[in-house]
């Protein structure tokens, strides 16, 4: 199995750190496994952690009358959680493993604290989740435009 | 120019507005044969014609099979046929897939929502000549999980050790356990070798916009990806101008076309 740092050079989020800066990251990562239904995270809960999928597929959701709902999936080498970037460092929705997940998990909190003393690998990191933010965005924007909805044709 | 009579053999729901025919022509006429990509234009007699995919190969052993949406008139008057009844038929009209060019690489067939219609000869056509092609990789995007198409067959896909299809949907209810987002994500996970791979696509224009983006990105040549185009087909001969886009006219330069060649006016509005 790769080393943490190895999975987080192959991912495309972190492509532009440096190996110093992989390396201070994946010091504070560990590997963790969630069974089949297990939550990562806890809509309204302290955002403490972030998460990198080595191997499984996570479901981002909300809970209505119906059920939850599943907003999004993730898998192989996307990023989960990013509210722990910002105040007030509150998770927005439940994260759902499906199946088996492999993840590495991160100290968000000791993270923050990194990125405030060392700006340099805070900004490289701000960016790689701002491209994760910006791609999501466009996903949904696209989601939101309903295109295999009706035609209007004969 | 001139419909010829083909008797509807079988309809299937696909959803609930969406039905497969297979049609057979009345005896003494030819069984037209259509190349994956090709259109034909089907006629509800006393009520209008319009094009429609051939979803299904004319050859001797599967007959002729064509997927229709319920939307307006002839096409609500098409899906409310019964076997045995006797439809009109136009065709083969239009290009193909570039099946024979893309031998030796990879294939990456990306289809959104009836979009998977005119792609399933094309997936047909690779499996019948599997040895022939590389990495053949299906990413098939839905509205929901109940407007997906031809489900049976996606599950026989999925079992298949030398194919590659995953199934994404935009919006999920509680019993829906596969992936939900937008189909460019299942190109941005797919294994493929980006510098020998031809791209097969069809959906709604705006998700073949993303998706001829995606496989840019992913590093595939721009003029290795190719989409099928719907627009307005009334002579299917390029007579009548209703389907002129650009310089071109969809019904004979279409529908497939090289993305390249078709990209500066896909930026124009209502073109």
């Amino acid at each position: 199995m790769q080393s943490i740092e190895q999975t987080l050079a192959a991912t495309r989020m972190f492509r532009n750190l440096t190996q110093e800066q992989l390396a201070a990251l994946a010091r504070l990562g560990e590997e963790v496994e969630y069974a089949d239904g297990s939550r990562l995270m806890i809509e309204g809960e302290p955002a403490d952690w972030f998460f990198v999928i080595r191997e499984g597929f996570v479901a981002l959701q909300t809970d209505a009358p119906s059920g939850a709902i599943t907003i999004e999936t993730l898998h192989n080498g996307d990023s989960v959680g990013w509210s722990w970037l910002f105040e007030p460092y509150l998770t927005h929705f439940d994260a759902r493993s499906r199946g088996v997940t492999q993840a590495i998990r991160f100290d968000a909190a000791t993270l923050r604290v990194r990125c405030a003393e060392d700006h340099e690998l805070g900004y490289e990191l701000m960016r790689s989740f701002a491209s994760v933010i910006v791609e999501r965005l466009q996903a949904t924007r696209l989601q939101l435009l309903d295109v295999y909805g009706r035609a209007t044709v004969s | 120019m001139t419909p010829r009579a083909h008797r509807v053999v079988s309809r299937r729901g696909e959803t609930t507005d969406t039905w497969t025919l297979a049609l057979e022509p009345l005896p003494g006429e030819e069984l037209p044969l259509f190349a994956p990509g090709q259109f034909g234009m089907l006629y509800a007699f006393g009520v209008g014609e319009i094009p429609i995919s051939v979803s299904g190969a004319s050859t001797a052993l599967d007959p002729l099979r064509c997927t229709v949406r319920s939307v307006g008139s002839v096409s609500a008057a098409l899906c409310a046929t019964a076997p045995g009844d006797v439809v009109g038929l136009r065709g083969p009209f239009g290009s193909r897939w570039p099946l024979a060019e893309a031998t030796a690489g990879d294939v990456v067939i990306v289809a959104g929502g009836l979009g998977l219609a005119p792609l399933r000869p094309a997936i047909h056509h690779v499996l019948a000549h599997r040895n022939e092609y590389g990495r053949v990789i299906v990413c098939y995007g839905g509205r929901s999980a109940d407007e997906l198409l031809f489900m049976s067959e996606l599950e026989v896909w999925r079992g298949r050790f030398d194919l590659d299809i995953d199934v994404i949907v935009d919006i999920a209810g509680p019993d829906w356990h596969g992936k939900v987002g937008v189909v460019t994500k299942l190109v941005e996970l797919a294994a493929f070798d980006p510098d020998r791979t031809f791209a097969l696509l069809c959906g709604p224009e705006v998700m073949l916009r993303f998706g001829a983006l995606t496989l840019r990105k992913r590093g595939v040549p721009v003029d290795r990806c190719y989409i099928s185009m719907e627009r307005n087909m009334h002579c299917a001969i390029a007579q009548c101008g209703h389907c002129q886009f650009g310089p071109k006219f969809i019904c004979r330069e279409g529908p497939v076309q090289r993305y390249d060649e078709v990209e500066p006016w896909l930026k124009i509005g209502e073109l």
